[in-house]
């Protein structure tokens, strides 16, 4: 299985992997050393991790590797050669290809036309009887497979993520640069497909050259690791040889990390949030979310498990009155919650959506003004109810970035400059700088660095402590089960399962997400 | 990565909003440029002047006192109607029917004088009726396109352009059939409201009312949209849907009241073109003015206040338009092809916005 590349059908895929080594690579932006002197190598066969904060420099490196950015100083060697990569079309000349952390699949096209209208010489008219053959025989020669004549949209994140892959190896791409590549699959998806990349690479097909910040897929999958920091080459090594805390050092220096907050047993609240019975529908009039019952008392976080699509962003949007409740009712403490702004006020209901550039901020208004956004009708940032005072907003909401570490050039700064860590940082400034009752959380630390993670989640455990009852929805098991109090799993559309955190495991979890 | 850390206190200002501002003037200032030139090779395929061209553009605009009049009185519909476009542009929407709530608006005023013309009631209460009735009925005709929008999902371009069209057929089927004046014989009209009920100018002036309400409410709507909460939370709405949503906040009455807003706007230049220049609503109403509110507020970059100069120099390139037709043998047409070529032009400057590095702020490349 492991050699499967090399068998005889395809004697002509049968590139091995390449290596490459950056030489003091540096890059400069104006005043700003995004890149300052690294050179980082990377073995042929080898399954190397990238490490580093947001904004260490791990994208700059990986532009300048395929192309997108020249190096103000340093050299690329591919396979010990000096090889300069002008334009991306002469890393994939040279046999470097990257799969980045969205999808870049034309969603209503199959996967066998997305991965020809990908090569570089597609005929004008395609022989599509001939080119299906050609990949048969090509899913033939690889260690897995995904369906071929269906169209993408109908593939799951798994599906689409090994596509994705396929693709690369399909164009012949020997050395593959992942960028977060787990941050849209599930925990078993995920190490699927870091496990084929991780036995591909043993053989000696191909070199895999990963950012993440997950240590758990560091230690478990990857050969050696280097680390960046502000910029610099700031260690690395075997992976063995290194413990968690060697690489966290590494990639936050002395930076003082938050510790999780302490979690008070038997927390005094009155409130109660209750989901009776909620019917969601989604775009195609199916009930997505269909008939869920869950009750969740003050000082007490409810883990929502499942895998992706089972309802889980459709109870989201409805919940944050982006998508309407078709039948059912939430209830607060017994009465009727509307998911209006009014009702939002009344019960102290507060939300992190995941993706908030999406979700939760609009990306060309500055700092101050998201940080606003529950506050900006009221006094005394509002007069009568409709006159702003910005002065007032823009002195709350520097108080807030101060508090809460928001790293900003100003309050005007449009929030869109900023990097996700901060943006997410701001949100959390804006929505649990209140007394909050009720707070509803989807995915809060997708695709942020470690230091940001253990910031939000001290403060959802925070606001649990202080007594509020928190809907947490996410897709992170690790996360749910570090979080909360209570497991619920969700699968089509409906709880399947709740268990306090103490007498369940992984794997009944697993279980129930899988549908059973 | 950054000079700024969390021990130096968070500045209020820096040169982001000066940047930005720079930014939306020199983009569309440098698009005019190109527009210019770009006309002045179409001219030189004709075998005329360029040179000659820009002059008679400024004398017929701003040469004498007598221009600047005409120049600012056909400024006056277009202030109204680039804040017809920019209001909805500024909730996000692509609205472009302002020529058809000006129609409508200056038809239902000059058909609501009918009755109280010959009833005889008073001037100071016909006149304020009939610019009310126009704002009312431009404004539902326009609110139509933003409901349709929210609660159905119809896209706004298609539908508020489509209305345009339903707009001017009304107007004729009424014009043409029970409303018309049987004194009108080669262009069927309404009834003239007569010399006593039509809006004055501006003392010493040839300029009608019409641009001092453009500008007044300019002023007052750019106040709305930056001061008030309604529009910080239109301001949201337009930047982000989900996330207006997701603060409660009345995304559908928001995109109606906006709607609304634009088409009294187009609807109370529909008034002042009946009550200041036409004396009763015909054809003449369809002047185009709504599609070249369109263009002004682009160029302003949907800015109330920035829409004033703008539309001032769109009522010059239409000034001259006479004079330049005589003197260089050009046909009236000449001035749509300029106004075609900017719009062109403006609309690829678009994709320049933050492309060039001095308007950017340097922490920006803290991103990875």
């Amino acid at each position: 299985m492991d050699t499967a590349v090399l068998t005889p059908e395809a004697p002509a895929k049968a590139k091995r992997a390449i290596g490459i080594e950056t030489v003091g690579m540096s890059k400069i932006f104006g005043s700003l050393v995004a890149l300052d002197d690294v050179s980082i190598k990377v073995k042929p066969g080898e399954f190397h991790a990238l490490l580093g904060e947001n904004g260490a420099g791990k994208s700059t490196l990986v532009k300048c590797i395929m192309g997108f950015y020249q190096p103000t100083h340093g050299q690329l060697l591919v396979n010990g050669h000096e090889t300069p990569i002008r334009h991306p079309q002469d890393a994939r000349a040279a046999g470097i290809g990257m799969v980045y952390q969205h999808f870049t699949l034309v969603p209503c096209l199959t996967a066998a036309e997305n991965m020809v209208i990908s090569r570089a010489n597609v005929p004008a008219v395609i022989d599509w009887k001939k080119e299906i053959g050609e990949l048969e025989a090509f899913m033939d020669s690889m260690p897995f497979r995904v369906p071929l004549t269906e169209p993408v949209a109908t593939l799951s994140a798994g599906e689409k993520q090994k596509l994705e892959i396929l693709k690369q190896l399909y164009l012949d791409q020997r050395f593959l640069i992942l960028d977060e590549p787990t941050s849209v699959l599930t925990p078993s998806e995920a190490d699927e497909v870091l496990g084929l990349l991780h036995d591909m690479a043993r053989a000696g097909d191909i070199t895999v050259l990963m950012i993440t910040h997950k240590f758990r897929e560091v230690t478990a999958f990857t050969d050696n690791v280097s680390v960046l920091r502000r910029g610099k080459y700031a260690g690395g090594g075997t992976v063995g040889e290194l413990s968690t805390a060697d690489m966290s050092r590494m990639m936050i220096g002395e930076a003082e990390i938050r510790k999780s907050a302490e979690r008070i047993a038997d927390v005094e609240s009155s409130v109660e949030l209750e989901l009776a019975g909620i019917v969601v529908k989604d775009e195609e009039d199916i009930a997505a979310v269909d008939g869920l019952n869950l009750k969740i008392g003050g000082g007490e976080i409810v883990g929502v498990a499942g895998v992706s699509g089972n309802g889980q962003s459709e109870l989201v949007e409805a919940l944050s009155g982006q998508r309407p409740i078709n039948d059912g009712g939430v209830f607060i403490n017994g009465e009727v919650f509307d998911c209006s702004r009014s009702g939002y006020d009344l019960f102290k209901v507060f939300g992190l959506p995941e993706e908030p550039l999406r979700n939760a901020a609009v990306p060309r208004m500055s700092v101050a003004e998201n940080i606003a956004f529950r506050t900006f009708d009221k006094a005394p940032e509002a007069n009568l109810g409709w006159w702003l005072k910005p002065a007032v907003m823009k002195n709350r909401a520097a108080g807030l970035i101060e508090r809460y570490r928001v790293k900003t050039p100003s309050t005007d700064t449009p929030i869109e400059n900023l990097s996700g860590g901060n943006v997410q940082r701001a949100i959390l400034a804006r929505e649990l700088s209140h007394d909050v009752k009720v707070l509803i959380v989807a995915n809060p630390c997708f695709g942020l660095d470690f230091a940001s993670v253990a910031e939000i989640r001290a403060q959802i455990i925070d606001q649990r402590n202080n007594g509020a009852a928190v809907l947490l929805v996410s897709e992170d098991l690790d996360e749910i089960l570090e979080l909360s109090d209570r497991v619920a799993v969700m699968s089509e559309g409906k709880i399947t399962y709740v268990a306090p955190i103490g007498e369940t495991d992984r794997n009944t979890i697993g279980t129930y997400m899988a549908g059973h | 990565m950054t000079a700024v850390t969390t021990d130096t206190p968070v500045r209020l200002t820096d040169s982001t909003k000066l940047r930005a501002w720079a930014e939306a003037v020199a983009i569309p200032l440098g698009a005019l440029v190109v527009s210019a030139l770009i006309f002045s090779i179409f001219l030189i395929f004709l075998g005329k002047s360029p040179v000659d061209y820009f002059q008679l553009l400024w004398k017929g605009g701003f040469g004498t006192s007598f221009s600047i009049q005409n120049t600012l009185q056909r400024a006056a519909p277009l202030i109204l109607c680039g804040l017809a476009f920019a209001i909805p542009a500024q909730i996000g929407l692509t609205m472009i029917g302002a020529e058809g709530a000006l129609v409508l608006g200056g038809f239902s005023a000059a058909a609501i004088a009918i009755p109280l013309v010959t009833g005889g009631v008073p001037v100071v209460l016909t006149m304020p009726i009939m610019a009310i009735c126009a704002m009312v009925v431009g404004g539902a005709w326009i609110a139509i396109v933003g409901w349709l929008r929210h609660a159905r999902g119809v896209n706004e371009t298609i539908s508020s352009l489509l209305m345009t069209y339903i707009a001017i057929a009304i107007m004729n089927f009424f014009v043409e059939g029970a409303l018309r004046d049987p004194g009108s014989a080669n262009k069927p009209s309404t009834m003239p409201i007569g010399k006593d009920y039509m809006v004055g100018y501006i003392p010493a002036t040839d300029i009608h009312w019409g641009l001092v309400a453009g500008i007044v409410l300019a002023i007052a709507l750019q106040i709305v949209m930056t001061r008030t909460t309604f529009g910080f939370a239109a301001r949201v709405t337009g930047g982000n849907a989900r996330a207006a949503l997701a603060q409660g906040l009345p995304v559908g009455r928001l995109i109606v009241a906006c709607t609304a807003i634009a088409g009294a706007c187009a609807g109370l230049a529909g008034y002042y073109e009946v009550a200041a220049i036409h004396g009763q609503a015909n054809a003449s109403l369809v002047a185009g003015y709504g599609f070249t509110g369109i263009l002004v507020s682009f160029l302003a970059r949907h800015n109330p206040i920035m829409i004033l100069p703008v539309a001032v120099m769109f009522g010059a390139i239409e000034a001259s338009g006479g004079l330049i037709q005589r003197r260089m043998d050009m046909p009236d047409a000449t001035a749509l092809v300029l106004q075609g070529i900017i719009f062109v032009v403006l609309l690829t400057s678009e994709t320049l916005y933050g492309r060039f590095a001095i308007f950017q702020q340097k922490a920006g490349a803290e991103r990875t």
